[in-house]
């Protein structure tokens, strides 16, 4: 259900809708909560944090086994590690060797991981597999369950690793880790100022697919690397279709071919197509969901106007829908970060994001109308959907 | 003849029982003790007894490459120092402690 899990379930379950009460999984700067919803997703309970005092850029359900969690979490002191469940939150243990970088000889500058940011379960043949996100740019793989954890070289050594870009404010990120659930050799990974990259032989070797993106950033507007995936999506229904919000517009990308075709330009000129992130239906490879940003003059990040809304596509792109019934009209000056918009796989489909000042806002009629479901929470770095 | 003992490694000094005072950050490790024993003839070396008393607690202090993390300071009695290669002397006291400002 999971921005992160939805493509293994697209070869797991199939296109069937989901019914049933839906649960959020909520990181933030101070901990993780669960927010548990009813059938109708009208109604929320919010429970007492995970990792109280924590910074967690990430929670996710394992939907090959939804009795596992998985958590990557810090704090400003402690550094990175992953805590994992396996009792669907009962209990957590932290990794007893979390993603670290190899150890470099004496006298040479070695990376170390500041921030598991995302986590990603690997294709159903490989059910106790999940891999790892890291800032700065590092791609690590658990073979058993989240408890060790090791770097998968091809991407973390790729020979051109030097040249893929420089740091963004929030560091090299390395996220949005799409498993294709056709064949869990082939998997995307994007950076933050690196670009989007591919591989199809489970992480020997990547190769950057960033054709048709601009840099507006730099002096060359189309460099092989360097460019800013916000966040990217593989369509659940059609894995051959891409989607991803860039630091310079929304994109679809159609396999085979390796050409993203800028399709935020439909988007009205006010609101302009600059945001963090982006979900797809789990069923129509048309129609994804965003939610835009203020991309102007020193980039304040804040909705358009101070009037917070998501935009949708029915059409691939073509046309874009404005979404605010219940947001509010002025004065919202909110943020919403890569990881913090979630669907379920209900029908209708259920759409919910959070804010970095800590509201969590839902929507059971595909975002035709929003309700506030939790307030009050730290700045909400993520947001995904689980079965209870 | 006597065998010859091993030479002590330059880099590591002669080893020492020291204590070590934790702050309340890494007591979840230690399970909810703000003091323990360690050996070692630096303090590294007592990071890494530390590590083989409370698996974890090495790389809470430390990253991957041996340096102190940004917000964690290491006194050796009460001078603070960033140097993991400090040797110790007999009669050492470490305190290793957290200070993170901002919200």
């Amino acid at each position: 259900m999971a921005r992160g899990t939805a493509r293994v379930s697209a070869s797991v379950n199939g296109s069937k809708p989901s019914k049933g009460p839906v649960r959020l999984l909520v990181g933030t700067m101070k901990g993780a909560f669960a927010i548990d919803g009813n059938a109708t997703r009208d109604k929320w309970t919010i429970r007492d944090p995970w990792f109280f005092g924590a910074e967690v850029n990430h929670i996710v359900q394992d939907p090959r086994n939804r009795k596992v969690l998985m958590a990557g979490v810090k704090t400003g002191h402690l550094g990175p590690t992953v805590y994992r469940s396996l009792d669907g939150g009962k209990n957590w243990n932290e990794a007893s060797n979390p993603p670290k970088f190899p150890k470099t000889k004496k006298g040479k500058e070695g990376l170390s991981v500041d921030t598991v940011f995302y986590m990603a379960p690997d294709h159903a043949d490989h059910p106790d597999c999940w891999y790892a996100g890291t800032v700065p740019w590092g791609l690590f793989r658990s073979e058993d369950n989240g408890d060790t954890w090791k770097p998968v070289k091809g991407f973390n050594q790729h020979p051109d690793y030097d040249k893929w870009g420089f740091p963004s404010p929030a560091g090299k990120i390395t996220h949005s880790i799409i498993v294709d659930p056709r064949d869990s050799k082939h998997i995307y990974v994007s950076c933050s100022v690196g670009g989007f990259f591919e591989t199809v032989n489970r992480g020997k070797t990547w190769e950057p697919v960033n054709q048709g993106c601009i840099a507006e950033y730099m002096a060359d507007k189309h460099p092989i690397y360097e460019h800013d995936p916000h966040c990217a999506v593989m369509s659940p229904s059609n894995p051959e279709r891409l989607w991803q919000q860039n630091h310079c517009g929304i994109y679809r990308m159609d396999r085979p071919e390796g050409q993203w075709q800028r399709i935020g330009e439909q988007m009205p000129k006010a609101v302009g197509d600059i945001g963090f992130p982006i979900i797809a239906h789990p069923r129509d490879d048309n129609r994804v969901w965003v939610f835009p940003m203020d991309g102007t003059s020193v980039w304040p990040r804040t909705s358009p106007g101070g009037k917070p809304a998501a935009y949708h596509t029915k059409d691939g792109g073509k046309t874009w829908k404005r979404l605010d019934k219940g947001l509010p009209r002025k004065q919202g000056w909110v943020t919403v970060l890569r990881q913090a918009m979630a669907n379920d796989h209900h029908d209708p489909v259920g759409i919910y994001f959070g804010t970095t000042n800590g509201e969590i806002w839902s929507s059971s009629d595909e975002g035709a109308s929003w309700q506030c479901a939790q307030s009050y929470l730290p700045r909400v770095l993520s947001v995904e959907t689980a079965k209870k | 003849m006597r065998p010859e003992l091993p030479s002590p490694c330059s880099e590591c000094g002669d080893s020492q029982e020291v204590k070590v005072h934790l702050s309340t950050h890494f007591q979840s490790y230690t399970g909810g003790s703000g003091e323990v024993e360690a050996t070692g003839g630096t303090v590294l070396a007592v990071l890494k007894d530390l590590d083989r008393q409370f698996p974890g607690l090495h790389f809470r202090i430390a990253d991957e490459q041996d340096r102190l993390r940004p917000h964690i300071n290491v006194f050796v009695g009460t001078e603070m120092d960033r140097d993991l290669g400090r040797k110790l002397s007999k009669g050492d006291e470490i305190h290793i402690l957290a200070a993170l400002s901002g919200g």
